[in-house]
């Protein structure tokens, strides 16, 4: 039976449709949940919280969604132990959410910035990126006025000790390029107990060859076995 | 309503209004009556020139707008072609120029806003924006070189905040920079969006005692009297104009637009238009007028976002994300409740009747009673004196071509702010959300998505050379249909239909209203010679600053289809080796060119020569070679000619090449009809017979990668010094404060 991942809506989200396109492509059964459900329905593998502009983010990215109704169902989910991946503007409310930790900052330059960016697999050691090795470099679209991830240097130190920094910004040969200002070139990193993902860039926008890469797919098939 | 006395200051009234004597003799007519100050701006919003047409309606009739794969042209919120399998493009161009001037961020904002309206109105899902813009020197150190640049950070970040927070990408567009816009910039702004070919909507409100239903956000003060706003020419003063520019909200019109779309699912509604310019004013006069209706409304129940709002502040407010819907009776419940779930006010605020007069009401009390036909379709229209320009007499002569050496004039001529790259600017914008972009604008020529619902592909582009279109209005224009169209098929797509974008100075100077009418002339010749009618535009007037007009320039945004979306060809060599053929013969073509321009700062000369059929067998001749999968890429030349066409490509790819074209000074040229070919290395002798079957002009002029630099005749560079001019030209000087 295939996987079956809900998808979140919050108002203003607008990449839930590109969400549900990359995942039915490598398979999946896809669901896209609005924001007023309380909780995640039975039977779902995987709950994705897409990109886009929850509530216009008018206030600070994620700020207000992490108030919705299905923050508490999501917040159930997880704690139970099931996988839970946010993306961009979704890494921003689990961010929010205390699902995951560390803060969000405008990026260095104060402006938004969209462009194809290599990224490098730090580790591999969880659900999200097992069927990619450490070290992979993968070549995935930014998009985001707020991707520049702080954490405190004790908050930093655990997260090594955990393995929970998945993927750090680079340039084509590995080598450290980082586009917004995040600490360490943080792009993406998981919880303590490697269930809930959070990253800045956007596997979905990588899954067919005419769009430039297809380097998303090793990404997100992961969550398939 | 009763015959009243005039009212009292009449002559200040109308000169507020911008209404002439002869207006209100009109108007006085058309109502048998004194009008109340209501009535007196709503006819002077309606026959504004940005709502009225009035000085260019007598040229714009007379466009080509059919052709068997057109569904809607021009005349009503967007044009609509058919792209196959049942599926169809709904797009437009518009300005928000005046605004944009005044208060940069909100006005291109809400331009993008604007016009994401217009097509989602028609029932279509926008998928993709171009941005076409114009602004002063950027590359001053004095006062105006830096609001300029204040101007291009505030309208880039409009753009960015809008487009980006609707989940549309931007792929692509234009921008580029003249004195002549420091008064007075350019900001156009295209979308296209994507329906079922038999589930457009129109802006029509028939069947009398159906209701009409006010949806989106509340309505403010912001925006009032914007359209009698950018009817008027600059001054100083007109800063001080800043309370009439509106202010965009990006979450709602997100929430709009899905509700719309959810709605559109549905058989509720009969017709639906956006409120833009003139707000609730032109909205139910429009839909009333194109169905031959009449409309009661009552303004009393309009959702107000201020307190003790009147009568004619809800008619004339541009408040931003509102539509008129008018639905079947019955309906209205179920329609009211999509937008209840999406947030939104939605409140039945009139309905349709047979009077062919609008009645609006504040409770029970009447307070404006205006025939329609008289105030909208049938306003009264200007005949503006024409004359022909004094300027293009003083301007035939140019400086001696070739009197700076090749090498020099190139190196000027790719560090241009028009020729380098702005990655500043367009990686501002989200260009790849939808997941449907193939090909971007820096990726060079035409803009291209794939259309996931039938496998097929849109190329876009949008193209104006003002200088072009000084020295020639007429010829200038058809050379910007021309070049859309040319870029289009660059990427393989067979060119289909414009929207254009008509920005012109002071129609009431007859010098420019000489240049509108000929630049009419030219889009009207080229698109009958090209077959690609015009499906829907804007005219832009007044855009002129104590009394200096910018350059004629008629924006063009050209769409094309592309029958395999596996089959877009790039615009940057893709692979050493591969033959490079120049397509095209290269006269001697320096009018208007950016070589005069970066070389003598001269506007001038004689436009280039225009061969329609010579056009038609280059896209033939790529279009065809694309399909059969001899070409790598293909790349149009423009600017600054093979030259800075060689210079673009090397930059992009990395890759130098040793050409010897041998043309002199005329590397430089920008004759029409040309483009630089990359040949895949197995398929030259099939692509020669095509070629040479179409009866083209070609010239081998090496291989991709066979010199370290860029080699043409007696100009030669290194590859990364190229690179390091075309990436870092233009942000060195936008940062020029920091």
């Amino acid at each position: 039976m295939s996987k079956r991942v809900a998808i979140v809506q919050f108002p203003g989200t607008n990449c839930e449709l590109d969400t549900k396109y990359a995942f039915e492509k490598l398979g999946f059964e896809t669901e896209i949940l609005w924001h007023k459900e309380e909780a995640i329905p039975e039977n779902i593998d995987l709950v994705v919280i897409p990109g886009g502009f929850s509530y216009g983010d008018y206030l600070r990215s994620g700020a207000i969604a992490r108030f919705s109704p299905i923050m508490k169902g999501v917040k159930e989910y997880a704690e139970s132990g099931k996988n839970v991946l946010g993306i961009c503007n979704g890494f921003q409310v689990l961010v929010e959410a205390h699902l995951l930790p560390g803060a969000m900052k405008r990026n260095d330059n104060l402006h938004f910035i969209s462009k194809h960016h290599h990224l490098k697999v730090v580790n591999s050691d969880n659900k999200f990126l097992s069927a990619m090795s450490e070290d992979d470099i993968v070549n995935i679209h930014i998009a985001h006025a707020e991707g520049n991830f702080f954490a405190d240097e004790s908050t930093l130190h655990e997260m090594r000790e955990n393995n929970q920094i998945l993927l750090t910004y680079c340039d084509e040969n590995g080598d450290e390029l980082n586009p917004n200002g995040s600490v360490d070139s943080i792009a993406g990193i998981c919880n303590k107990n490697r269930n809930v993902f959070g990253l800045m860039p956007h596997p979905e926008r990588a899954v067919d060859s005419i769009l430039g890469s297809t380097d998303g797919i090793k990404m997100l098939e992961g969550f398939l076995d | 309503m009763e015959n009243n006395k005039p009212l009292e200051n009449i002559e200040q009234i109308l000169k507020d209004h911008k209404l002439s004597e002869n207006d209100y003799v009109q108007i006085k007519r058309i109502l048998g009556r004194e009008p109340n100050f209501l009535e007196i701006g709503i006819f002077s919003a309606m026959w504004s020139e940005h709502c009225s047409y009035k000085s260019s309606r007598k040229y714009l009739s007379g466009f080509p707008t059919e052709a068997e794969w057109v569904i809607q042209g021009p005349g009503e919120n967007a044009g609509v072609i058919d792209i196959g399998d049942g599926m169809a493009a709904v797009f437009k161009m518009e300005s928000h120029n005046h605004p944009s001037f005044i208060e940069p961020y909100q006005g291109a904002a809400t331009g993008v806003g604007g016009i994401m309206r217009d097509v989602f109105t028609m029932g279509a899902r926008p998928v993709a924006s171009l941005d076409s813009l114009r602004f002063g020197d950027i590359k001053q150190d004095n006062d105006t070189g830096k609001y300029q640049r204040h101007l291009v950070k505030g309208v880039v970040e409009g753009i960015s905040g809008y487009g980006n927070s609707m989940g549309v990408p931007t792929i692509g567009g234009e921008t580029s920079f003249d004195s002549c816009y420091d008064g007075n910039i350019l900001v156009n702004a295209f979308n296209l969006g994507i329906a079922k070919a038999d589930e457009i909507f129109y802006g029509r409100a028939e069947g009398v005692g159906n209701p009409v239903i006010y949806v989106g956000s509340k309505t403010g003060r912001d925006g009032l009297g914007g359209a009698v706003m950018s009817s008027d020419s600059f001054t100083e003063e007109s800063k001080k104009l800043r309370p009439t520019v509106q202010v965009g909200d990006p979450f709602t019109e997100k929430l709009l637009l899905e509700a719309c779309l959810e709605a559109f699912k549905t058989d509720y509604i009969i017709g639906i238009q956006d409120m833009g310019a003139a707000g609730l004013t032109s909205s139910s006069f429009e839909m009333a007028d194109r169905s031959g209706s009449g409309m009661k409304m009552d303004l009393s129940k309009v959702p107000a976002r201020e307190e003790n709002m009147q009568p004619y502040e809800f008619m004339l407010s541009e408040s931003q994300e509102r539509m008129l819907i008018c639905a079947n009776k019955g309906d209205e419940d179920k329609l009211i409740e999509i937008f209840h779930k999406w947030e939104l006010d939605a409140v039945v605020i009139g309905e349709v009747t047979d009077t062919d007069r609008m009645e609006l009401f504040w409770g029970e009390e009447q307070v404006a009673d205006i025939p329609i036909k008289p105030i909208s379709s049938e306003c009264p229209l200007a005949d503006r004196p024409i004359s022909k320009p004094k300027y293009l007499e003083t301007i035939a002569n140019t400086s001696e071509v070739g009197s700076v050496s090749n090498q020099e004039a190139f190196e000027k001529m790719m560090s241009s702010v028009e020729v380098v790259d702005k990655a500043w600017i367009y990686e501002q914008y989200d260009s790849m959300v939808q997941t449907n972009t193939v090909k971007k604008g820096n990726d060079l020529d035409a803009s291209v998505i794939r259309v996931k619902e039938n496998g097929k592909a849109l190329a876009m582009s949008s193209d104006c050379n003002p200088r072009y279109c000084y020295v020639d209005p007429k010829g200038g224009s058809a050379a910007a249909v021309m070049e859309s169209g040319r870029n289009v098929a660059m990427s393989g797509a067979v060119p289909k239909a414009i929207t254009d974008c008509l920005n012109f100075g002071n129609p009431e100077n007859p010098e420019v209203m000489w240049q509108f009418a000929e630049a009419t002339y030219g889009i009207k010749e080229a698109c009958k010679e090209l077959s690609t009618p015009v499906v829907s535009g804007n005219v832009s007037l007044y855009n002129e600053t104590n009394g200096k007009s910018v350059f004629p320039t008629p924006s063009i945004a050209m769409v094309g289809v592309n029958e395999s979306q596996d089959r877009v060809l790039p615009s940057v060599w893709q692979e050493k080796d591969n033959y490079v053929y120049l397509i095209g013969k290269t006269e001697s073509e320096f009018g208007g060119s950016l070589y005069l321009k970066e070389n003598f700062d001269e506007v001038a000369g004689a436009l280039p020569k225009i061969d329609y059929s010579k056009e038609l067998k280059l896209w033939e001749l790529v279009i065809e070679a694309n399909k059969r999968e001899l070409l790598a890429s293909a790349k149009d030349l423009n600017v600054g000619g093979l030259a800075i066409a060689l210079g673009k490509l090397s930059a992009k790819s990395g890759f130098g090449i040793s050409a010897k074209p041998e043309l002199g000074v005329d590397i430089f040229s920008e004759t029409f009809s040309r483009a630089v070919l990359e040949v895949k290395a197995n398929k030259e002798s099939e692509f020669l017979v095509l070629a040479h079957q179409l009866g083209l002009v070609y010239e081998k002029l090496g291989k991709v990668g066979d010199s370290d630099k860029l080699e043409i005749d007696d100009v030669s560079m290194e590859v990364s010094k190229i690179q390091d001019i075309y990436f870092n030209t233009f942000e060195n000087i936008i940062h020029k404060e920091d």
